[in-house]
């Protein structure tokens, strides 16, 4: 297609404009960002190098530590919750129900609405509710934030998985079916040994999805709990790409290397876990 | 995987209903009442007053607390900044955002998936090392990196969503380039055609669907992005919805639930609007994008 002498100006025009911006956007930030993790800083032009200084300080940091164990546990629970969800929604939703449609497209709904407008409606919900109910409100209460996070995150993010599950289901061909029926197979029997197998890569897919969302959930925490309630001079609830932002931009921030140092080890953990998770089901994938 | 998805529709003739498919109907019915419950709520209390949202959540305006359409107009001026503006730099940032990405990335995924070279192939796999990359990582050296070019408008945010929306646009544009038969675009060569109006008149066309599944997801993204155009945007010049409705929220504005619960309507409609005009797409779009795991 490119033929040689004039090769440079196509990908000049192509790819430039494109490339120009991911350097901008992405490259160069990212590994200033690595630089910056290892410097003390204020401003961006006042470095001074410090080795591996921040890292020391980021591990010793309370807050940070408080942050990753909120973050785990978080994502433990909704991601098993909202894959648990979407799979038997998804399963119900392609039996050919009535209203099927109308279910499906309901239930994707609060996927379209940001997180911030999202996190305000379920606060000014959740207030009322636990009000009504003489119950301690979301920001004086630790594990009501948290459930209150686990609940919006499911309603949130249980639709767009279902969609996925659906085309899933969708995509197993019936002749398996056919074929495991005249086997003998049983409903559970085929539920495990045809549908499952077959779903391996919606699962994968989803599991990935969630995980990474809420690995890296910022908005929806934001605008629900802000970290509230600080207890012992930590903020409960506040998940870690919060609380690496408070290190940046919070009232007290004064390291900012060591804001940077925990964005690279946030990096890190997010990296190794959908990688891991990738790899642990896509071992379980079959061909048709 | 979309494509299967839409082979293997939904037969026309309607099943038979057993009645365990009669009740889940009904148990679906009652959940998808209250799965729009917060948006009716929501609704609901944008025109009440104040004192008829703090008293009773859940209770239908009545004679005493109906504020007919107040909430609406204080929402629209509330705060030192005109909600309108907000709507309107989100609008035009949406906009320019995607159709941006969505010109320059399908360029580049072409020519990267065509020429083949080592560099091409070291910007495509950079491309998908972004996507796995929490913002929070980038923020403060991508906020400074605005600062230092003056991409702090809601003009030069765009080269930043460029930037930082690629990956994943390069990414599916390349995977679908893939399955475009090179022969197309021989005959094309064949007849004359540069690589730029083989570009525009043959693939284009055919890149069609990816097209539109790109374009759901990055104005879905976008529209709703907060952090980054926060960060990155001269503060108190330009807003956008998010950091509008963030700002309300927050301890710094005065808080008025009734306006901001308008306001809360307000920015719901135009994104439901577009849900149900293309709902068949955006269902794609999820379908197909997912295959980015």
């Amino acid at each position: 297609m490119f033929k040689k002498p004039r090769r440079k100006i196509y990908a000049l025009i192509f790819v430039l404009p494109t490339f120009a911006a991911f350097i901008i956007g992405f490259i160069y930030p990212f590994v200033k960002g690595i630089e910056l993790s290892f410097c003390k800083f204020q401003l961006i032009s006042q470095t001074e190098f410090v080795g591996i200084n921040n890292y020391i300080e980021a591990f010793q940091d309370e807050s940070f530590k408080s942050s990753f164990f909120f973050t785990l546990w978080f994502v433990i629970v909704s991601v098993i919750l909202i894959n648990l969800i979407a799979f038997f929604v998804a399963y119900a939703l392609t039996l050919g129900i009535r209203g099927s449609n109308v279910f499906r497209t309901v239930f994707f709904l609060p996927n379209l609405v940001g997180g911030i407008i999202l996190g305000y409606i379920w606060h000014q919900i959740f207030d009322a509710i636990l009000r009504n109910m003489d119950m301690p409100s979301l920001v004086t209460n630790t594990s009501m934030g948290f459930w209150g996070l686990i609940i919006l995150m499911c309603w949130q993010q249980a639709g767009y998985m279902m969609i996925i599950y659906i085309a899933g289901f969708q995509s197993v061909p019936a002749d398996l079916y056919e074929a495991a029926k005249i086997d003998g197979a049983n409903k559970r029997q085929m539920l495990t040994n045809v549908t499952l197998p077959m779903m391996m890569p919606s699962i994968t897919i989803c599991t990935f999805l969630t995980l990474t969302n809420s690995f890296k959930l910022f908005d929806q925490n934001l605008a629900l709990t802000a970290g509230k309630p600080y207890v012992d001079g930590i903020w409960q609830t506040r998940m870690m790409a919060l609380n690496i932002y408070e290190v940046f931009y919070g009232e007290s921030s004064t390291a900012k290397g060591v804001g940077q140092a925990e964005g690279v080890i946030f990096f890190l953990i997010v990296v190794v876990i959908a990688l891991a998770q990738l790899y642990l089901t896509r071992r379980r994938e079959v061909q048709a | 995987m979309a494509k299967v998805a839409a082979k293997a529709k939904e037969p026309k003739v309607r099943k038979k209903q057993t009645l365990g498919m009669k009740l889940l109907t009904v148990i679906f019915t009652v959940v998808s009442v209250f799965y729009v419950m917060p948006v009716f709520i929501v609704l609901m209390n944008s025109f009440k007053t104040n004192a008829g949202i703090a008293t009773n959540l859940y209770a239908f305006p009545n004679a005493e607390t109906f504020n007919q359409f107040s909430n609406y107009i204080k929402g629209m001026t509330f705060a030192n900044y005109p909600f309108y503006m907000s709507a309107l730099w989100s609008v035009f940032i949406t906009v320019g955002g995607v159709t941006l990405i969505l010109i320059c990335t399908s360029m580049c995924a072409w020519y990267i998936q065509r020429s083949n070279t080592i560099v091409c192939k070291i910007i495509y796999y950079l491309c998908i090392f972004s996507m796995v990359v929490p913002f929070q990582m980038v923020m403060y050296p991508l906020s400074k990196t605005a600062d230092t070019l003056h991409l702090d408008t809601p003009w030069g945010i765009l080269v930043m969503y460029l930037g930082f929306g690629a990956g994943l646009a390069v990414f599916m544009f390349a995977g679908f380039v893939r399955s475009i038969p090179i022969e197309i675009e021989e005959a094309a060569d064949v007849d004359g055609a540069g690589p730029l109006r083989t570009f525009f008149q043959v693939v284009l066309p055919i890149m069609k669907p990816t097209f539109i599944s790109i374009a759901i997801l990055e104005t879905m993204w976008i529209w709703n992005d907060y952090l980054l155009p926060y960060l990155v945007l001269k503060k108190g010049v330009y807003k956008t919805i998010p950091i509008h409705m963030q700002y309300l929220n927050g301890s710094y504005g005065q808080t008025d639930n009734g306006a901001i619960m308008a306001l809360v309507v307000l920015s719901i409609v135009p994104i439901v609007a577009f849900y149900f005009a293309c709902q068949k797409y955006i269902i794609e779009g999820v379908v197909s994008g997912a295959v980015k795991g």
